[in-house]
């Protein structure tokens, strides 16, 4: 798994966090994950095609997920629910948007699907292909959330 | 800026449709319609007398990029302003969007400000 693909969804994850939600958030180090379940409760998924092709999901505990998209909409969101996964697919499209832009500045041309969302807890994540799980953990005040990328070998 | 206009949002996340509405509410905006893609968006500009729309690229049944080709083309609201506000960046996205007569673009995403801005250049 090259590197350069992975940086363009810390930096875009940053930005729509802080820009959208107000909130700080901390990365944690990327590793190889080697199962399927899910490390949270909700989860967003989009299927990328371009140079390679792959799907991110970005896995939020409920806790955090809860915190982010109160601030987003100014109010107080108590349980998980319809609109925090409508909240969650949108949160994915941005951090793709983001990530593809610094991946187009390296010459890497990405088309983005519209995202799903599955909610429960031990979900478990689908990706498209069988490359190389990489997750990337991020940490908030509010608990935390995963990003797993998965590009075809 | 005239905020007494009809304002129509589009985007397929209910989620950004609130956002948006509550930064055009905190703006003075009170005239806000919403469509949850293109071919909603269509029916709600033929019923009513729409004076801007804002919206998303992709979307199902009908993309941004779609929507704003029709109103274009329309006889009714050809010249209307037409904000696009998207999550797809890339150069091209850009290029595609004012060959097709965009009045302008915000990527998402975006602060409070960047909307106001982008809308007093739009409206003056």
């Amino acid at each position: 798994m090259d590197v350069k693909l992975i940086n363009p969804f810390i930096n875009a994850t940053l930005n729509v966090l802080e820009t959208m939600a107000f909130i700080k958030v901390r990365p944690g180090k990327p590793y190889l994950k080697k199962d399927n379940v899910a490390k949270g409760d909700v989860t967003g998924v989009i299927g990328l095609t371009g140079v390679s092709n792959g799907t991110i999901s970005i896995t939020f505990q409920e806790k955090c997920i809860l915190t982010i998209v109160s601030n987003m909409l100014g109010e107080n969101m108590e349980c998980l629910n319809e609109d925090i996964a409508d909240a969650v697919g949108e949160l994915t499209n941005m951090v793709s948007g983001q990530a593809r832009k610094e991946l187009e500045e390296v010459g890497r041309i990405f088309k983005a699907a519209i995202p799903s969302v599955i909610m429960g807890r031990s979900h478990t994540i689908a990706h498209y292909t069988n490359g190389p799980r990489i997750a990337i953990p991020f940490f908030t005040d509010d608990g935390d959330f995963t990003i797993e990328v998965c590009f075809e070998r | 800026m005239n905020t007494s206009i009809k304002v129509l949002i589009v985007d397929d996340f209910a989620t950004m449709r609130r956002i948006l509405k509550n930064i055009l509410k905190q703006l003075g905006f009170k005239n806000l319609l919403e469509a949850d893609d293109g071919t909603t968006a269509l029916d709600a500009l033929e019923k009513n007398d729409i004076d801007l729309v804002i919206s998303d690229w992709n979307m199902p049944k009908m993309t941004g990029l779609e929507l704003l080709k029709s109103v274009r083309a329309s006889k009714k609201y050809a010249k209307i302003p037409f904000l696009m506000v998207t999550a797809e960046a890339q150069k091209q996205n850009v290029i595609e969007a004012v060959q097709a007569g965009v009045s302008n673009y915000v990527v998402k995403p975006f602060t409070a400000e960047a909307i106001s801005d982008k809308l007093k250049k739009i409206l003056k």
